[in-house]
């Protein structure tokens, strides 16, 4: 793959770096059954996870990621920083690079951010989520996972189900997927389902059309906490209009579908409690094969630092 | 360039196989395992596996992606994307073969060394290539060399192997 110091969206990079760094996230799991669960390759190297936004998943998946690659890893968190001090995201650019870190991680709750970042930074810079923009890890994941299951993600219908206008999820796995060869269909809430006009992705707002769309993946997209049980958003009602209830998980099972989801899951609202021990879920798949592919992206980017001097 | 051709590489492939042969004789048996340094080495090894297994003496054959050990990463700046490592046995008290096609340096060998030792804990480890061209780094020696291609006028060793380059050839 072609030097590239860093990972702000899946658009920006080429056919042949996102199959090199699926291939090599193949590569990177198999290490996950050795005795030894390390490799050396990023021995000496620091990084540092900086998010403005809370999450557990994807800054634990990263840092375990950068841990298995032997680097020194770093927790800058939003709430334990100066932020809540007032300090602007110029001055911790500034403290930043004194600190000479190697890969910076960086989700922010607006778009843009990590690009800024990068801009300044000689870090390698990957963006974990910047507002509804992008999020590029969990898009690799999600192919990962999707190419795992069927040994390719060519020709395979992916339907993403949800708030897509607000998801970042949803944008940069449909970018990847496409990218890949799969087809894609959006379904939710009228109002946060954007047009195919805009998209060019079909676009649904009831089952009945999912399922004669003939899927071969259903990607529930998580429900943001703040909307839930306001008046516009009841959990049960989404649960009944656009959530897996147990029937519809019914004829899930019998069309031999399968049920992704970035995770955390709300129990009862996008899915049943059921669905979570689905033979087909491929849930937990993701949270591993998030780890392999995080890997492949911090052993495939480039930083600027220094490497002698 | 002066060319060492296929037939050549044969022979030197059967008499490779037939020292491999030697070795085992003096192992329990089922315990000695090829690991072929991908990608020109896992085809070495495949192949020698194979004539081992003509000869009524099979061995374990898997095959090993040393890039995550290399120690000159930080100085690369463009990748190639990883391969699987391919070990379908326990390293653990077996009499492994490493098998390469060209030793310079030394590095690969070193890297493949400390990559080899967290599968497990094998009873023995030794060195094979297909060509030993000198200028060593490391204090790093082969057990066993098919040529020895180690002179001041070799400036390069190009190994071609057919399923790989659609041809068998030593070009130095």
């Amino acid at each position: 793959m072609n030097p590239r110091k860093d990972l702000l969206t899946i658009s920006s990079l080429s056919d042949e770096d996102i199959h090199t760094i699926l291939d090599s996230a193949s590569a990177m799991k198999d290490i996950f059954t050795k005795s030894v669960k390390k490799v050396p390759a990023l021995k000496g190297k620091s990084v540092l996870t900086l998010f403005y936004e809370p999450s557990t998943r994807t800054r634990s998946s990263f840092e375990v990621a950068a841990h298995r690659l032997s680097a020194d890893v770093t927790t800058f968190t939003v709430s334990t920083s100066s932020v809540v001090k007032g300090e602007s995201v110029h001055d911790t650019i500034d403290t930043l690079m004194s600190m000479k870190m190697d890969y910076i991680i960086v989700r922010h709750k607006n778009s843009g951010i990590p690009a800024v970042i990068a801009r300044h930074c000689k870090a390698a810079v990957i963006n974990a989520g910047d507002g509804a923009h992008a999020h590029p890890s969990q898009a690799f994941l999600d192919a990962f996972t999707i190419r795992e299951k069927y040994g390719t993600v060519a020709g395979k219908r992916v339907v993403i189900i949800g708030d897509i206008l607000h998801s970042r999820v949803a944008r940069s796995t449909s970018v990847i997927l496409q990218r890949l060869g799969a087809k894609v269909a959006y379904m939710g809430p009228g109002p946060l389902v954007p047009p195919e006009k805009h998209t060019g992705i079909p676009r649904f707002t009831n089952w009945e059309s999912v399922f004669e769309w003939k899927p071969d993946v259903i990607y529930l997209l998580r429900v943001q906490n703040e909307r839930i049980d306001t008046p516009f958003f009841p959990a049960q009602d989404y649960h009944q209009a656009f959530g897996v209830t147990g029937e519809r998980l019914r004829r899930i099972d019998d069309l031999d579908l399968a049920i992704m989801h970035p995770g955390p899951v709300n129990r009862g609202v996008e899915l049943c409690d059921d669905a979570l021990e689905y033979r087909n879920s491929l849930i937990c798949n993701q949270v591993e094969n998030g780890i392999a592919a995080r890997m492949s992206i911090l052993y495939h980017l480039t930083p600027q630092t220094p490497v002698h001097e | 360039m002066p060319t060492i051709e296929q037939p050549a590489m044969n022979q030197a492939l059967d008499a490779w196989a037939e020292q491999l042969i030697g070795y085992a004789a003096q192992l329990p048996p089922g315990k000695l395992a090829l690991v072929g340094l991908i990608r020109r080495g896992d085809i070495l090894a495949r192949r020698l596996s194979e004539k081992l297994r003509a000869a009524g003496c099979p061995a374990l054959c898997g095959a090993l992606d040393i890039s995550l050990y290399r120690d000159d990463w930080s100085m690369k700046s463009s990748k190639p994307a990883l391969h699987s490592s391919y070990l379908p046995f326990s390293t653990d008290d077996m009499y492994l073969v490493i098998i390469d096609d060209v030793i310079n340096t030394g590095r690969t060998i070193r890297a493949a060394l400390n990559a080899l030792f967290e599968y497990g804990r094998p009873a023995g480890v030794r060195l094979e290539c297909l060509v030993d061209r000198g200028g060593r780094q490391l204090p790093i020696h082969p057990d066993y060399t098919a040529f020895t291609l180690d002179s001041p006028d070799v400036e390069d060793v190009v190994v071609h192997l057919s399923e790989e380059d659609g041809t068998d050839s030593i070009s130095y």
